[in-house]
């Protein structure tokens, strides 16, 4: 391991429970030095409980939180290193925006002119010198956020936690944010933990995700691995589009699953650990890895009707209906070449997918 | 059905009755204010304008007396209203911000009662406690009775004012190395002075103007200015009254509407 990938926190086997309901149900992660996490998940996935457990706003009822190798489960907010990015800003609105960014670094101990110093050179790195004497409240939402990323930074911690800072945004801003975000975690180099219910922010932003549902961890990688090998249907189905079909695995062999689709449909994918022979499992396929012909393509392509065109302008979205099966969905991008792989409704065509495509879930 | 817009002004005797109860209300006041300019020695006759009864509270015969009761009335207050609202902060501090802790619904009644329970029952029931432990009646018996009954004035305002303070800035203080002491005094307090500042004025003209309460624990000789007043209507109303009332009046209007603008003007933020 290089020193690159030391552990900044390292989540063990916590628990956190309100009353009766467990929000986190034993969660273990380590997130590395220098890296842009992302915590993605559905509302109430439990994924802004770890972010207050980090960051000390709530008490974890079992497991240990370490920080660089120090426990800091029993540490009040105040004493861990780590600062957040809230989501609603919570900019101090009688303070001006020098203030405001002044203020975690003298509560760390530094002196008036050490603490203006840094908030000016913050100031610069979001470029908004020019408001330093103005109230939040005098600023659009872009600004305040960018205003709440320089107070989180001033006083220099050594792990950023953000809790849906973009979600106020709107889309523009929300994109530029982002990749400024990114741009950020890479000068700076200290460790970002990105809170968000947005897949597609996570994929683009994050080293590393951790899809999160019901208090648990469900996979964790980067964004190519969660979104092209996901472990399970869940990560499959809340990751990008997928079409989600029910299959029974025949046989076998070197490695390869030979499945059934139903209908006589057949399909091969790339084994995965723990399926056997004769169970009923899922299969994954994204809409934009498989094509439609007029004729076969291969031996595996399955018969099927165009029911569906759905022009939603960078892709063309077909529904098909396979005969005696069920109903996909297949992507085709919007291009010279790719809409002659368009079809009329109830044009009788074949659908083929890409080699190493499909997949075979749990769940 | 002629129309489903139940507008009230159109109900038949609306106008009138409004008329008629802001009459009631407002019209002894206009009247006292009017006749307080009366340059006349009777309080019924008009004579013509004039400052006269102002120039006599404070030159006249009985100037002296309504001097003394003016100050004691406004050193009471501010007493009264500083400490009622130091009390006040606390409580809503520890009542809005604690959590629930087992005695709170608890605490929220003591903190109201004083609003609920007949002001002669709190008088009766605080001249015998101070009888009974023998504490001689006085400025100070006073002081203390006008706190215990401003706190609920005081406290109102300042927890509606908290309540509306959302914890993420306390959250963000701590986040950002404050400790809980610090985040009061530098984020909590500050958002909070609009509230506090209004609680103050409201307990301040609550001090000043209460009589039932002061009449039964003041001490012998010691008078405030509704004493005062009510001591020398006894003899008679003189037009000097009019225009004490008046300033009276006027010195409440302000405070009230001070307090008003200054619970309003913040929260924008």
């Amino acid at each position: 391991m290089t020193d690159q990938h030391q552990a900044a926190i390292d989540v063990r086997n916590v628990v956190k429970k309100f009353g009766n309901f467990t929000a986190l149900e034993n969660v273990s992660l380590t997130i590395r030095d220098n890296e842009f996490f992302t915590l993605l998940g559905p509302s109430g996935c439990g994924k802004t409980t770890l972010l207050r457990s980090i960051a000390g706003f709530e008490q974890v009822t079992d497991g240990e939180i370490q920080l660089f190798g120090d426990d800091i489960a029993d540490l009040p907010p105040n004493k861990r290193p780590i600062n957040t990015v809230f989501q609603n800003y919570a900019l101090f609105p009688h303070m001006s925006i020098l203030e405001n960014i002044m203020f975690g670094v003298e509560m760390r101990g530094n002196d008036k002119a050490v603490a203006r110093t840094r908030a000016g050179e913050m100031l610069e790195l979001v470029q908004l010198s020019q408001f330093a004497q103005r109230k939040p409240s005098q600023l659009s939402g872009g600004q305040q956020q960018r205003v709440a990323l320089a107070r989180a930074l001033a006083p220099q911690p050594r792990v950023l936690l953000l809790d849906e800072p973009l979600s106020a945004l709107d889309l523009k801003l929300r994109k530029a944010m982002q990749l400024e975000l990114k741009a950020m975690q890479r000068e700076t180099g200290i460790t970002f933990i990105f809170v968000t219910h947005d897949q597609e922010e996570a994929l683009t932003m994050s080293d590393r995700i951790a899809v999160m549902s019901d208090g648990k961890v469900q996979q964790l990688g980067g964004a190519r691995d969660i979104y092209e090998t996901p472990d399970n249907v869940f990560v499959a189905d809340f990751i990008g589009e997928t079409n989600l079909l029910k299959i029974t695995v025949d046989q076998i062999i070197d490695g390869r699953a030979h499945c059934q689709l139903g209908g006589g449909h057949k399909l091969t994918c790339n084994e995965v650990q723990g399926i056997g022979v004769g169970t009923q499992v899922h299969l994954s396929v994204r809409p934009e890895r498989l094509f439609l012909s007029t004729q076969p393509f291969e031996e595996e392509s399955m018969a099927a009707t165009v029911i569906e065109n759905i022009y939603v302008g960078t892709d063309v979205q077909s529904i098909v209906q396979l005969n005696d099966g069920p109903k996909m969905t297949i992507r085709t991008q919007n291009s010279e070449l790719g809409n002659k792989a368009v079809f009329d409704l109830g044009t009788n065509v074949f659908v083929s997918m890409e080699a190493g495509a499909a997949r075979l879930l749990h769940g | 059905m002629a129309t489903k817009n139940f507008d009230l002004r159109s109900y038949k005797g609306f106008r009138f009755l409004t008329i008629l109860c802001l009459v009631i209300l407002y019209a002894p006041l206009v009247i006292v204010t009017i006749y307080s300019f009366n340059d006349s020695k009777s309080i019924t006759i008009w004579e013509g304008f004039s400052f006269r009864w102002y120039i006599d509270m404070f030159s006249g015969p009985e100037s002296a007396k309504f001097k003394l009761a003016a100050w004691n009335s406004f050193v009471i207050a501010i007493a009264a209203a500083t400490i009622a609202t130091t009390i006040a902060t606390l409580s809503a501090t520890s009542l809005v911000r604690g959590g629930m802790f087992r005695t709170r619904t608890l605490s929220l009644g003591l903190i109201s009662l004083p609003l609920m329970v007949p002001e002669i029952v709190t008088a009766v029931a605080t001249l015998i406690f101070f009888n009974t432990i023998g504490f001689d009646r006085g400025l100070l018996t006073i002081v203390i009775a006008h706190i215990v009954f401003c706190i609920p004035f005081a406290y109102l305002p300042i927890a509606a004012r908290m309540q509306g303070i959302e914890d993420s800035y306390e959250q963000a203080a701590q986040d950002l190395y404050a400790s809980k002491f610090q985040t009061f005094t530098k984020i909590l307090m500050p958002l909070m002075m609009p509230g506090i500042i209004s609680g103050f004025l409201l307990a301040f003209i609550v001090s000043l103007d209460d009589f039932i309460i002061t009449n039964f624990v003041k001490g012998a000789g010691v008078e405030t200015l509704p004493t005062a007043i009510f001591g020398s209507v006894k003899q008679g109303i003189k037009p000097n009254i009019m225009a004490i009332s008046t300033a009276l009046l006027a010195v409440s209007v302000m405070f009230v509407t001070l307090s008003y603008f200054v619970s309003k003007s913040e929260q924008k933020d």
